[in-house]
């Protein structure tokens, strides 16, 4: 594919569209991720939106 | 009979719908933007005076729409906040700072690299140029405000303020080109009296233009995905230290 003389500056814009949209896509790719870990590893101690404890130590 | 608006109020309920969309607008994105690379690349002619470096305009015009529009979108969040207490305005407007933020970086990177070609230099400080950087220090200062506060309430209503302060900036943008004397061209898609452009380029503009809002809007959903469940972790954390702190408290206290 032929972009005449002007190809370096052509290329360097669409590299750089896809360097910061994959790093975009891929944060918060990892914080949703992330979220979800924490969100699994609280639910899985029990805790609650209330404060009530973990039904471990909610049982008499 | 509640409005969509009411209905998405409920976060659990947004976070149900968005999961369902986010797939099908995902899988329209890149439809959409691989069409509009292929008609960029194969299909559309070069330009009868800028020659092949025309197809820098289909990657460029729809960021510095997009930068717009993330800024848009903010505003019209932080008006829901301050007036109407929308409970995900600020989900809203927290999310769609980075995007709008990586857009506008976008918009100033790719027009740099056009213009060194087309005017002889990536850069001159004439009003639309410098005024879409003052929309990205915008972005930058929105973002920079609300981490340096700790409570989040604060943090909501201050950004709010300023982005609505800052919506000033959209006017300029558009009109700078025929206020002042600039470098860069005037408007020539959206203008009374119809495009200027050859159909031939317009096509994949506007196709490059959908996709990448589409794009802009999968991002935005995912972003607010993660800012809700940001504030459930952080919800819960709270919960489990304020227990943790009662089960502490000598019992002669009590």
């Amino acid at each position: 594919m032929d972009l005449g003389p002007h190809a370096a500056f052509i290329w360097a814009s669409y590299a750089a569209e896809t360097i910061v949209l994959a790093t975009l896509i891929g944060w918060l790719l990892y914080d949703g991720s992330r979220q979800k870990q924490q969100l699994a590893d609280l639910e899985r101690r029990g805790v609650t939106r209330r404060g009530a404890s973990s039904p471990a130590k909610d049982t008499p | 009979m509640q409005t969509i608006t009411q209905k998405l109020a409920n976060p659990t309920r947004f976070m149900e719908l968005s999961g369902k969309l986010l797939p099908w607008l995902a899988a329209a994105a890149a439809l959409t933007l691989g069409y509009a690379m292929y008609l960029a690349f194969f299909v559309a002619p070069p330009d009868y005076q800028q020659g092949e470096t025309v197809k820098i305009m289909f990657i460029h015009v729809p960021a510095a729409w997009l930068a717009m529009m993330g800024y848009s979108i903010i505003a019209l969040s932080s008006f829901g906040l301050l007036v109407f207490r929308h409970p995900l305005a600020d989900v809203s407007a927290k999310a769609a700072a980075p995007i709008g933020a990586a857009f506008t970086l976008l918009a100033l990177i790719t027009g740099s690299l056009w213009g060194k070609p087309m005017w002889g230099t990536y850069w001159v400080w004439d009003a639309r140029l410098t005024s879409v950087l003052i929309l990205f220090f915008l972005y930058l200062g929105l973002m920079a405000l609300r981490s340096s506060l700790e409570d989040e309430a604060t943090a909501a209503k201050l950004t709010a303020v300023l982005a609505l302060v800052g919506v000033v900036i959209l006017p300029i943008i558009k009109f700078s080109v025929d206020w002042w004397n600039t470098l860069h061209q005037p408007a020539s898609v959206l203008k009374m009296g119809g495009s200027t452009i050859h159909p031939d380029l317009l096509r994949p503009l506007l196709i490059s233009a959908i996709g990448f809002t589409i794009l802009f809007l999968v991002l935005h959903l995912k972003g607010m995905r993660n800012e809700i469940l940001r504030r459930r972790v952080k919800a819960l954390t709270m919960a489990e230290v304020e227990r943790a702190a009662r089960g502490h408290v000598p019992a002669a206290a009590e």
